[in-house]
């Protein structure tokens, strides 16, 4: 990130989103909100006296703690933020949001980098591809309340246990329940949210490998037991399968069978399955229960999609062209896919994605010019009424009304010809697969008997 | 009706399923009657209902409307268009005269060539007991 941060020619725009976007391949308009700072980010230093300063201390759970630590007002993302710069968060600044609070941050900064009155500023940005590599969130479906989620203490999802264990979090790396103790058993539980009829039917896949690195650093960290019910482990990658079996020597329980609840009882959490190995009902009192929540899109896709205009499948992750031949590609000529925003994979092979991506992106922009097939729409603007229908059925938006007429954007057009039978002034053409060439062929066959034998 | 009527069936065939999957029957040297006779176009979604009613009107006994599987096409929705118009088309063939049952709309991939031998066997049989299409009135 940081070497993105600092290349010459990587322009990076935090606290930003892509608001509108027009135009097509090699001509991209992108229109794209910057929400205010209140930092001025050239003489920001990251010095870190504003968030000293700040007296709304502690008061804001922080995002990155995923809700388990929290932050000041004026805060730093986290320690390896790129930028590395300070921002105030409007919801919760006293100044910004009831104009009373002595403005100790700005008082406190030597560079005079605060400025309460900065705006939300728009930036009209013209690209020829783009890469789309939003992400994914962790559910926090409702169906998770019969796992106590959000309502039992010490029930917490895969992130959140990442913020237990990592040295900088806030607990600084101890594997501990709410109320400070170490717990005497964790239990990890697979599929919440996903291989399932009634939430989703697809499989998160990163979920079997980071329980299982979890489980081992619970088990180490704790020297309890630690439990997995699991439905199957899926550890296909490479040297994935020999971790596995390492992290069952090391004495973690892996049984196989959907937790099914959680229940509260004498202080520790029950939960409730099936071992179907032994082929009965089991009851596992623990101290804390890790899910292993779903991976969904990230907040805001489905709106980057529209934006974009591109397909979403039904599960909201990004569509890919062909689901084998072309991964990385889109339906929309210049628009690529990176990583989890198409569907859930792990670091390996976002990263050979996003190097697909790239080198899609980098073809277009190498060559410079776009070759389109010449089989494309064609308007004969004297027989156009501007009634749109061809407009509405064309799959890739290649039809725009331009004073009362239609016009095809032949780059693109991909020649289906489903406008040319929309039409019914018979105003658009669909070349080379034109009416008359098409009833010639009928002609033709017509006009031959019904021939060998 | 003549016993030895054969029917001339025409299909439509969108090029990058219904089109490779009669291909791929002719590869794999399955047969099919040879009633049919295949005019290719894009995507099913080119198939206008005049295109159609032109067809019968030069002589065809069936029409034969093939694309890709809802979900699969090429073109993303082309065939949701075929899906609306061919059912709406059918049933208006009885207003001029066409036994609706002369026009079918099947989808064929590209790996199905044991299943487009079916269709077409299928509605071969169906348009040769149904007979001679007799358009009245000029051609």
């Amino acid at each position: 990130m940081m070497d993105a941060g600092r290349h010459p020619r990587i322009e990076l725009l935090t606290l930003s989103e892509v608001v509108d976007v027009k135009g097509y391949v090699g001509n991209f308009q992108v229109r794209v909100r910057r929400n205010p700072r209140y930092v001025i980010e050239d003489l920001c230093t990251g010095c870190g006296l504003c968030v000293e300063a700040c007296v709304w201390k502690n008061r804001v759970p922080a995002e990155f703690e995923e809700g388990m630590g929290m932050r000041n007002a004026a805060y730093m993302p986290f320690a390896q933020a790129v930028p590395l710069k300070a921002v105030i968060d409007p919801d919760s600044c006293l100044w910004l949001v009831k104009g009373r609070c002595g403005k100790r941050c700005q008082k406190a900064c030597e560079r005079g980098a605060i400025d309460f009155e900065m705006q939300e500023e728009f930036l009209d940005i013209k690209v020829g591809t783009v890469v789309l590599a939003t992400g994914y969130d962790l559910t926090d479906d409702p169906q998770l309340e019969r796992y106590g989620y959000g309502l039992f203490d010490n029930v917490i999802d895969g992130m959140q246990f990442e913020r237990l264990s990592n040295a900088g979090g806030p607990t600084e790396g101890e594997i501990l329940t709410k109320d400070g103790r170490v717990p005497e058993a964790v239990a990890f539980l697979h599929c919440i949210g996903s291989r399932d009829d009634e939430a989703r039917e697809y499989c998160s896949r990163i979920c079997c490998m980071y329980a299982t690195k979890q489980a081992h650093l619970a088990q180490d960290k704790t020297g309890g037991r630690v439990y997995q019910f699991y439905i199957d482990m899926r550890t296909a990658g490479k040297g994935y399968e020999e971790f596995y079996k390492r992290v069952q020597k090391e004495g973690v329980d892996y049984i196989r069978g959907k937790g099914v609840e959680i229940e509260q009882e004498n202080g520790r959490l029950l939960v409730r399955a099936e071992d179907t190995m032994l082929g009965r009902l089991v009851e596992v009192p623990v101290d804390m229960v890790v899910l292993c929540t779903a991976a969904v899109p990230a907040r805001g896709a489905k709106e980057l999609a529209q934006a974009f205009s591109i397909s979403v499948d039904k599960d909201g992750f990004f569509a890919e062209a062909h689901p084998k031949l072309r991964p990385v590609s889109t339906n929309t000529d210049g628009i690529f896919l990176a990583g989890c925003c198409q569907s859930p994979k792990d670091i390996p092979d976002t990263v050979a994605q996003a190097s697909a991506a790239a080198a899609r992106a980098l073809v277009l922009l190498s060559q410079g010019t776009v070759e389109v097939d010449p089989t494309t729409a064609q308007v004969v603007e004297e027989r156009c009424s501007g009634c749109g229908e061809c407009m509405v059925v064309c799959p890739y938006g290649a039809i725009e009304l331009i004073e009362g007429k239609a016009r095809v954007n032949e780059a693109l057009c991909k020649g289906c010809g489903t406008c040319a039978a929309a039409c019914l002034a018979k105003a658009i053409v669909a070349q080379h697969f034109t009416d008359e060439e098409l009833v010639a062929q009928v002609l033709a066959i017509m006009s031959q008997d019904l021939a060998y034998a | 009706m003549s016993e030895d009527f054969e029917p001339r069936i025409i299909g439509f065939l969108c090029n990058w399923c219904s089109y490779a999957g009669a291909d791929a029957a002719g590869t794999s040297r399955m047969g099919y009657p040879s009633n049919l006779r295949v005019v290719r176009v894009m995507c099913s979604g080119r198939v206008s209902p005049e295109l159609v009613l032109r067809t019968f009107r030069e002589g065809a006994d069936g029409v034969l409307v093939l694309g890709c599987h809802i979900g699969d096409c090429h073109y993303t929705d082309g065939n949701h268009r075929t899906a609306k118009r061919m059912p709406v088309l059918r049933k208006l063939l009885s207003y001029v005269g066409i036994d609706p049952a002369r026009l079918q709309m099947a989808w064929v991939s590209s790996s199905e060539a044991k299943r487009f031998t079916q269709v077409v066997s299928e509605f071969t049989e169906t348009v040769r007991q149904l007979g001679p299409l007799e358009l009245k009135g000029e051609a």
